[in-house]
């Protein structure tokens, strides 16, 4: 599929957030096109990840206002917003600990599966035909990651790289429109980088996912990113292509400090 | 001393040796009553594992189904739509359960959610007795068409005498582990049950709701509750006397760990076992009463060298 980005798919307007008296987000307004990688940059403490959890649901704003493909929306749980087409990995990864690769991967299907409970509770005729259809979808996305060879393994074995796959993994298995990651590179070796790297553009590329990413390591984000939201201390304070940015004033006081 | 010794380690034996079909129904008793534990036990392992709580009312869950059922009956209800009604008050108790209590208290410490369930158990005691009495009531075992009677059969040149009841238990209790079994490891819900178990955020993340799965496991602790509630009632009767019986799962639970459906059922039967055949071959040298705390001395010494149990997940806390 060749990626044309369109109009935007996601809108978040004026979200301000706090808890107790920290604030974490002051007005942040942002939109996210069609098909695009949009990265959201900051030091430590800016922001990004609480972002991240609105957007999901996690987190419930006193303002502002999120819309998802043309739907505003007021309060919503994580597990609606999922319904929805938005799939997510987390900054310190949340894998189901004592299953196999495959059936973390299996519960990203979990939206996509309808057989009812009785059907479940015995096991019978459509249940079982769900199962085997979305398992040949799931083994798609193991052949895509490369993680053929780790499937039976209980992903609390695996080294932090490959269950970063993995939860890649079990995001993208829901296959959605939309795909959150939270610092998919951070802690890896450059092998590691250059691999998850290659996986967000093929998954951007291939599957037209649009993507939101956010990253502390800055020569990654200049090069996936079609454009880039800078946040300091729970405010916007650059939002464009990675080269204007990248020559922003703020963000380069914000990034190497200024001089009082 | 050598009698106490002679007493202890050797004509206990001696005794198994010379009349082994006495051993054969002791086993039998014991294997009887470890499934029962086991059916307890298991309702706890379901919530426990899915959501955490360590329910203390499960005890009461099952008085309060068998009196749901009975009290139903007694109120001229035939008796297999008294079993639909509270098959259905089951379900209405999950619901209940998730809304008052699990819900406002989502992300509470433990010990919270553990001491909600001890006001579960006292509230439900109090309707229990409220709406139908506290007096015990005898199961109504002919109107569900449970067996009577008693099998004999031959063996060791004595007899072995198997109660139908106990072994309708026995084959509905394993028809059961089976069932939960499957569900729990080949489908979708138990592939949901056992994330949710794992990280309540990746569940959330994947579009699991927790609470229909906190409604689900405690339906299905509640049937598994109303299904050793008919069995224990059958076997003496049905009253609040019940729920100290029902403390015994925590030794179970202890022997076979807290997260684990077959250590649940081992731990059952080797608490269930061990304590028939102290009673029968030690209890005199003791002037008997072995069955009241044997269970408790063996989950100590589990406590001691073995916490996580036969099969549960190991404790690992980093530092």
């Amino acid at each position: 599929m060749g990626r044309s980005v369109g109009g935007p798919i996601l809108e978040v307007e004026g979200i301000s957030l706090s808890f107790g008296g920290v604030v974490a987000l002051q007005a942040v307004s942002l939109d996210v096109r069609e098909h695009e990688i949009r990265a959201i940059i900051g030091p430590n403490g800016a922001g990004k990840s609480s972002l991240l959890n609105v957007i999901n649901g996690f987190y419930h704003p006193q303002k502002g206002s999120v819309s998802f493909k043309g739907r505003k929306r007021r309060r919503v749980d994580p597990h609606e917003v999922a319904q929805q087409g938005i799939a997510r990995t987390f900054q310190n990864i949340a894998l189901f600990r004592g299953m196999t690769a495959l059936d973390n991967l299996m519960t990203g299907r979990t939206l996509k599966m309808k057989s009812n409970f009785l059907h479940q509770a015995v096991y019978w005729g459509a249940a079982r035909r769900e199962e085997l259809e979305h398992r040949a979808k799931v083994e798609e996305i193991i052949d895509f990651l490369e993680i053929q060879h780790i499937r039976r393994t209980p992903v609390g074995q695996l080294p932090y790289g490959l269950q970063k796959r993995v939860e890649l993994g079990r995001a993208l298995a829901a296959e959605p429109d939309l795909l959150l990651l939270d610092e998919p590179m951070a802690g890896m070796n450059i092998e590691e980088k250059q691999d998850m790297c290659r996986f967000v553009l093929d998954v951007n590329d291939q599957f037209g996912t649009t993507i939101v990413l956010i990253e502390h390591d800055m020569s990654v984000v200049m090069d996936l990113s079609d454009r880039v939201a800078v946040l300091d201390y729970g405010r916007k304070i650059a939002d464009g292509t990675p080269d204007e940015v990248r020559h922003h004033r703020a963000v380069i006081d914000a990034y190497l400090g200024v001089a009082h | 001393m050598t009698h106490l010794l002679y007493g202890i380690f050797i004509d206990p034996f001696v005794q198994m040796g010379a009349a082994p079909d006495l051993l054969v129904q002791t086993l039998w008793e014991g294997l009887v009553s470890g499934v029962l534990y086991a059916l307890i036990a298991l309702g706890f392992v379901l919530i426990f594992k899915a959501s955490g709580v360590f329910n203390f009312a499960q005890g009461i869950m099952v008085v309060f189904s068998a009196l749901t059922l009975v009290g139903l009956n007694e109120h001229g209800v035939p008796a297999y739509l008294a079993l639909a009604l509270t098959i259905a008050v089951m379900l209405v108790l999950a619901f209940a359960v998730e809304r008052v209590i699990l819900r406002p208290l989502v992300n509470q410490p433990d010990i919270i959610l553990f001491m909600a369930t001890f006001g579960l158990t006292y509230f439900l005691i109090g309707l229990g007795e409220l709406i139908f009495g506290g007096d015990p009531k005898v199961m109504i075992s002919d109107q569900l068409q449970l067996p009577s009677g008693s099998y004999r059969i031959p063996i060791f040149g004595g007899y072995l005498q198997m109660q139908k009841i106990d072994v309708a238990a026995t084959i509905i209790a394993s028809l059961m582990v089976a069932a939960l079994a499957v569900l729990f490891n080949r489908t979708r819900i138990g592939r949901a049950l056992r994330a949710v178990a794992d990280s309540h955020k990746a569940a959330l993340s994947v579009g699991i709701s927790l609470e229909q799965i906190w409604v689900i496991v405690w339906f299905a602790a509640g049937i598994v509750a109303l299904a050793t509630g008919i069995m224990w009632g059958a076997r003496s009767n049905v009253s609040f006397a019940l729920e100290i019986i029902a403390l015994k799962a925590l030794p179970v639970l202890i022997l076979g760990g807290f997260t684990s459906i077959p250590g649940a059922i081992i731990g059952g039967i080797i608490i269930g076992v061990g304590e028939k055949i102290g009673e029968f071959y030690w209890g005199p040298l003791l002037g008997s009463g072995i069955e009241s705390w044997f269970a408790y001395v063996i989950a100590l010494v589990f406590l001691l060298f073995r916490p996580q149990g036969l099969f549960g997940e190991r404790i690992i806390e980093r530092l």
